[in-house]
């Protein structure tokens, strides 16, 4: 099988006089899977219908396994792709509908039923292959659309939210299927979604994406413990990450102020050079940790709610400001609406954000 | 305690109002049904049982031999050869307008469906209102352009006439179905490397089998019951049976043979009737197809 790589330069794409996409760069490396995630109306599903050639760029280039394809036909790209809605041939059995293209494309029939038979056992569609579409399930259709880009051996398959018709349950059984056939297949894939969850554990990389632009692009190891900016800070992660809004001061060791609470900073790698200016703490739920009040480094917090969600507990609690923030802790924790604890807040776990730009320090 | 024994008393399903209902729609079944009767009953009764003017009698022996006369042997003008030379005209008429304007017509409707800027329904309200436009309007127009280009009154002329006005309707029924349909289906096929007519006859026609029944049904008694464009433009040898039809019954000269025309008449209207009463389901199931994707 044919891996390619994919690379974007430059690309502009507009409706009209609306930009949706200007100057995007973009390279893929043959074997990965990238996943393009982002708001709806970000430009994700835009940007992977342009490496489709399913509508036309304005301007730079895109490459598919070293040869500009800008201008060819998507028969001709060497690509496959998998829809939200599916998108089989309602008129069709599956048979059909699998090899509908190899037909077209006037492949030699022994080759279609071999390929056909291979995808369909991968998929384990075997003994569906003579049913129509309306005869599925949500679930069995969308392994019927993956095994039709299956078939076309091709050097990059797209899913355009492949899984976002589905019910949670579904959702969760064909994303360990479709990380299960990257890593058997070796294909790159670029996989869009606006589904966090399916980004950080299906990626090689994820490619977060707002108004058209790349916020970040890195392994979602980075993009989850070091995010670029707020933007992707507050887009990733479920409970979502707690901002503090307050001020960064050198004065008797770099530390974070908000409101008369202080924030020890020494542990937190700076990127930018260290400045007394407002900004904004950001810290995940999870590396909150409750150490008891009379702990020397420890912030109080007066506990509002909690919600118990099964194998930890999310706790709700305001500072003495009234700033408002979330952490996880035990599901058996003793905590309860009212209970003052006394918490840790690690600075090697901080993210922080200049409070105008939004950028990383 | 009354309370509950009076909702536990179930409603009597048939009140006197539903009576006076049944009635009102059974009385006005009957005055519809009238005509049909009055016209099946002559056309099976011989003249002298006529002339006696007991319209709504059943025939004392019923007889088929007016409806022979009026296939084999009625006169429609010099010639007599009854109307069965207007029903294969009819035929030749109709088949190729019902073909052509649906190939046509579901060709432009499946174009228009992927040509989606904005503006876009008002153009097709636009052909709508075309569409209601009185025939009248367009025929003087219409036969300067088939005499300069030298088509004159044919059946091809005919053909293209109907072709013409049912573009407007077909286009827009096939439109209004394919742009119901994911766009992701065509992008998928595009991927699949089919173009733009294999699409169109692999995918989309298929699909549309409910649109090409009703459709066929829209065309088939539109066609059938024209009179005016059929006289107009078909020619002397090709004048549909509406046509001959009005020759027959105007044309007698002597005793009118009322039993005659009224067997012409029903043998005329037997073709729509038929697939009224044949495909009613299907023209609901195709109206609503639009409705429910999947």
């Amino acid at each position: 099988m044919e891996r390619s790589n994919v690379d974007i330069t430059k690309l502009q794409i507009g409706f009209g006089g609306l930009k949706v996409l200007e100057n995007l760069d973009l390279h893929v490396d043959a074997s990965e899977f990238l996943v393009l995630l982002g708001p709806s109306g970000c430009g994700k599903s835009t940007l992977l219908n342009a490496i489709a050639g399913l509508i036309e760029v304005k301007g730079g280039q895109i490459r598919i396994g070293d040869r500009d394809v800008t201008w060819a036909e998507p028969k001709d790209r060497g690509i496959a792709m998998v829809f939200q809605s599916y998108a089989l041939y309602p008129r069709m059995s599956v048979r059909k509908n699998l090899s509908f293209g190899l037909k077209v494309a006037r492949t030699p029939q022994g080759e279609i039923d071999s390929r056909v038979g291979e995808a369909a056992k991968m998929l384990r569609l075997t003994e569906l292959l003579d049913r129509r579409p309306s005869e599925l399930s949500g679930g069995q259709r969308q392994r019927v659309a993956i095994g039709r880009a299956l078939v076309r051996h091709a050097g990059v398959y797209l899913f355009d939210e492949p899984l976002s018709n589905l019910d949670a349950q579904l959702r969760a059984e064909l994303r360990v299927e479709i990380k299960r056939l990257h890593a058997r297949l070796g294909a790159t894939m670029i996989y869009v979604t606006h589904d966090q969850i399916e980004a950080l554990t299906l990626a090689d990389r994820i490619a977060v994406m707002q108004g058209g632009v790349i916020q970040q692009l890195d392994t979602p190891k980075k993009i989850y413990r070091e995010p670029a900016n707020r933007f992707v800070a507050s887009f990733v992660g479920s409970p979502a990450m707690n901002f503090l809004r307050g001020r960064i001061v050198r004065n008797g060791g770099p530390a974070f102020i908000a409101g008369d609470v202080r924030f020890d900073l020494n542990g937190y790698a700076f990127r930018s050079p260290l400045s007394d200016a407002p900004a904004v703490l950001g810290i995940r739920p999870e590396h909150i940790e409750i150490i008891g009040s009379d702990h020397p480094s420890a912030v109080t917090a007066r506990v509002e709610m909690v919600e118990p969600m099964g194998a930890d507990a999310l706790i709700w609690c305001r500072l003495a400001d009234g700033t408002a923030f979330s952490f996880r802790a035990d599901a058996d924790a003793k905590a309860g609406a009212g209970d003052v604890l006394g918490l840790r807040f690690p600075a090697e776990a901080f993210s922080l954000f200049d409070d105008q730009s939004g950028q990383r320090l | 305690m009354s309370a509950i024994a009076l909702s536990s008393v179930r409603p009597r399903r048939v009140n006197p109002a539903r009576w006076g209902l049944y009635a009102f729609i059974l009385i006005t079944a009957l005055y519809f049904l009238l005509p049909l009767y009055v016209m099946i009953v002559t056309s099976l009764k011989p003249m002298a049982e006529i002339r006696q003017g007991h319209l709504l009698a059943l025939p004392a022996s019923p007889s088929l031999a007016a409806w022979v006369r009026a296939w084999t042997s009625a006169c429609t003008g010099l010639t007599c050869e009854g109307i069965r030379t207007g029903f294969f005209n009819s035929l030749r008429i109709l088949v190729p307008s019902v073909v052509i304007s649906i190939v046509v017509g579901s060709l432009t409707g499946y174009a228009l469906s992927l040509w989606r800027v904005r503006g876009a329904n008002i153009l097709f309200g636009a052909m709508m209102v075309v569409a209601f436009i009185p025939y009248q309007v367009f025929i003087y127009p219409l036969v300067r352009v088939f005499s300069f280009t030298g088509l004159g009154q044919s059946l091809a002329t005919i053909v293209t006439i109907h072709t013409i006005f049912g573009l407007p309707t077909m286009t827009l029924l096939f439109r209004n179905y394919f742009s119901s349909l994911p766009i992701e289906l065509f992008k998928a096929a595009r991927i699949d490397g089919a173009g733009f007519y294999q699409i169109y006859a692999r995918i989309m026609m298929p699909m549309a089998t409910p649109m090409i029944v009703v459709a066929v049904i829209l065309q088939t008694t539109g066609i059938w019951n024209d009179f005016i464009l059929g006289l107009v433009f078909a020619g002397r040898d090709n004048l549909p049976m509406t046509v001959q039809l009005n020759n027959i019954v105007n044309s007698t000269q002597g005793e009118r043979a009322y039993n005659v025309d009224m067997a012409a008449t029903l043998l005329t209207a037997l073709l729509p009737l038929v697939i009224y009463f044949g495909s009613g389901r299907w023209f609901v199931r195709g109206i609503a197809a639009g409705a429910v994707k999947g």
